[in-house]
């Protein structure tokens, strides 16, 4: 038997009810996919953007293969060093993310804490924050002569004896890699701490609901059974956690890979473009360079990336579904 | 060994208890510290462009930055409130676009077969893949084809209006509000539909009489979350808007801190910064435990 209420097969019900939808859906969101698509073939530009300009020149492939080679006429553009970099950023991020909320979680699980539901309160501040008003704030707080952050250090300096010079870091816009290395900009490891910051306070919360629910007589049994605390760790904890974690997990790696505003209001990409992500230079193209067509070929091969990926992640998440399929 | 057995679940020692605080509060304070931080730099007098030092009381505290916020914050023409309007505006018309016409689409995309529903459902999750800056350059070249002269309004570019940019948000929030949406009629109960249907109910009626007061906590949501993303909405209306009377709170934001700010007094912008911050988190706080619901409730699959 279906789920779904059988209406009479030639019934319009359901057409009546999802038409206002769909129509307005075809024309705000369906015709600009297949525009840009079109466009994306075309050198559509700034030339042909004026009431009766003449029609843009059909150019076949040539926008995707300049975006993939980095023949495009702009600076410091290099398609293998977005991609590469915006992976690097996601999975960077989410590792760390996961692993402090699941420490944090479970240090406000613990029974010896006490004030559980305030710091609970209190540390989900940050998510209440817009993002614009996050970037913008974290960009003044790293500033050179005036940032918070050079501020802290050169207070914290003082107690060792090492002189507040030393703390004048140009954190967003120092071209040489700090640990060199590796090769990130120093304005890297200033957009990690603030997407930290913003980023730990919600695993905590979704670990902290998974930790509640582990049931406590399974502690006890492992360890009338002998086991140790990280051999209960690994096996209670972990296991339990896991079907939680990993599709919010999954969902962090897509929301930080998409993430627009520490990449555009904080470092604005730099230096050099090297903090540059996809949907950052995707909005620059189309924003500050006017080129309307390179833009929607962008936005396809971003397209064709986010679809690759969420096809990975489907078959991560359907492999580590739920622990009683184990 | 009886003792042992119950070690673990004890009460822990003082020296943990002692630890496990401390670093509660070390926790606490990277938190609160860049918020903290905000609020002491937004108390500064205008004249101090740049922090001189970390005080959490600045020297000379005073309210003037909050003053030049609420009367002219920019170099152009506006008060906070008339941007705060227009924010208003394109936040509560997208809002409420997006989750009427999301309810009615969510209703038979949830409950009724027909044919073309697989479809429909593809379509949705596809668009929601994207992200909002990916359809950028079709939206504005349309839009921009596009001269409106409408009664009250009078001649105007579509693209360069608050109409044009409430149409380039909904085309994004529509399929996320249908998704959402869909996503929790899945976990009501059908039983109550099935009884009023065998009485005879049309299903305009069960929809409207059964439906929608047992959804009012997810509209309620996926409006909240309409609001907050068109409250501080950046990408279009940074690249459709010109004319400083539609500029909106996040535009403001964006111009008074980027590059070419050098001379903004900080305290200006901290305290543009925490009255633009101010009414969703508010909003959030009172309706927390509603809003919490009904998430919870539509994240899981029935």
């Amino acid at each position: 038997m279906s789920i779904f209420t059988r209406v009479s097969r030639r019934s319009l019900t359901p057409y009546m009810f999802i038409a206002p939808a769909m129509i307005v859906m075809a024309i705000v969101t369906i015709y600009p996919l297949i525009f840009q698509f079109w466009m994306s073939f075309t050198n559509y530009g700034l030339a042909n953007l004026r009431q009766g300009a003449p029609a843009p020149d059909w150019v076949g492939l040539e926008n995707y293969v300049k975006i993939l080679t980095s023949e495009l006429s702009i600076p410091n553009y290099s398609f293998l060093r977005l991609f590469l970099y915006n992976i690097f950023w996601a999975l960077s991020n989410v590792t760390i993310h996961i692993i402090l909320g699941v420490a944090i979680a479970l240090l406000l699980n613990h029974p010896g804490l006490k004030l559980k539901r305030l710091y609970r309160a209190l540390y989900v501040l940050p998510v209440l924050i817009p993002p614009i008003v996050v970037a913008t704030t974290w960009r003044n707080m790293f500033n050179q002569d005036a940032g918070a952050v050079n501020m802290l250090l050169a207070m914290v300096g003082q107690l060792f004896h090492i002189p507040p010079e030393t703390f004048k870091l140009d954190w967003l816009r120092q071209v040489e890699d700090p640990i060199s290395f590796i090769p990130l900009p120093l304005s890297y490891y200033a957009m990690l701490i603030a997407n930290i910051w913003l980023g730990w306070p919600l695993n905590a919360v979704v670990a902290t609901g998974a930790l509640q629910a582990i049931p406590k007589d399974l502690y006890e049994a492992a360890e009338i059974d002998g086991a140790g605390k990280w051999a209960s760790f690994k096996t209670i904890t972990l296991t339990y956690l896991r079907p939680a974690m990993v599709p919010f997990a999954i969902y962090g790696f897509v929301v930080t890979f998409n993430l627009f505003s520490l990449a555009y209001f904080m470092s604005a990409g730099g230096p050099f473009g090297r903090t540059e992500l996809l949907v950052t230079q995707a909005y620059r193209l189309v924003n500050e360079r006017q080129l309307y067509a390179v833009g929607a070929a962008f936005a396809v091969v971003l397209f064709v990336i986010l679809l690759t990926i969420s096809l990975i992640t489907n078959r991560i998440s359907k492999a580590t579904a739920r622990y009683d399929d184990f | 060994m009886t003792t042992s057995k119950h070690r673990s679940f004890r009460e822990p020692s003082l020296l943990t208890k002692i630890l496990l605080q401390l670093a509660a509060i070390g926790i606490l304070i990277t938190v609160l510290f860049p918020i903290i931080w905000v609020f002491s730099v937004s108390l500064s007098p205008l004249n101090l462009i740049r922090p001189d030092g970390l005080n959490l009381i600045p020297k000379d505290a005073t309210l003037e930055a909050y003053l030049k916020v609420i009367d002219r914050p920019t170099s152009n023409p506006v008060s906070f409130f008339e941007l705060a309007f227009n924010s208003l505006k394109i936040a509560g018309g997208t809002a409420l676009a997006s989750v009427s016409l999301g309810v009615l689409a969510a209703y038979p995309l949830s409950r009724l077969a027909f044919k073309g529903r697989t479809f429909i459902m593809l379509v949705i999750l596809g668009v929601l893949m994207l992200p909002a800056v990916a359809t950028l350059a079709p939206l504005f070249v349309t839009l921009n084809g596009i001269k409106l002269n409408l009664p009250i309004l009078g001649a105007f570019n579509l693209r360069n209006s608050q109409l044009g940019v409430g149409i380039a948000i909904v085309s994004g929030s529509l399929p996320f509000a249908i998704w959402n949406l869909k996503g929790y009629l899945d976990t009501i109960p059908r039983e109550l539909e099935e009884a009023a249907a065998v009485d005879g109910a049309s299903q305009a009626r069960i929809f409207r009489s059964i439906v929608l007061p047992l959804a009012l906590p997810a509209i309620a949501v996926t409006g909240f979350l309409g609001f907050i993303s068109g409250w501080t909405e950046f990408y279009y209306s940074w690249m459709f808007l010109t004319q400083p009377r539609d500029f909106t709170l996040a535009m403001a934001l964006s111009a008074m801190t980027g590059t070419y700010a050098s001379a903004i007094p900080w305290p200006l912008v901290s305290a543009f910064s925490i009255m633009l911050t101010l009414p969703p988190a508010i909003v959030y706080l009172l309706s927390q435990r509603f809003i919490t619901g009904g998430l919870a409730v539509g994240s899981v699959k029935g």
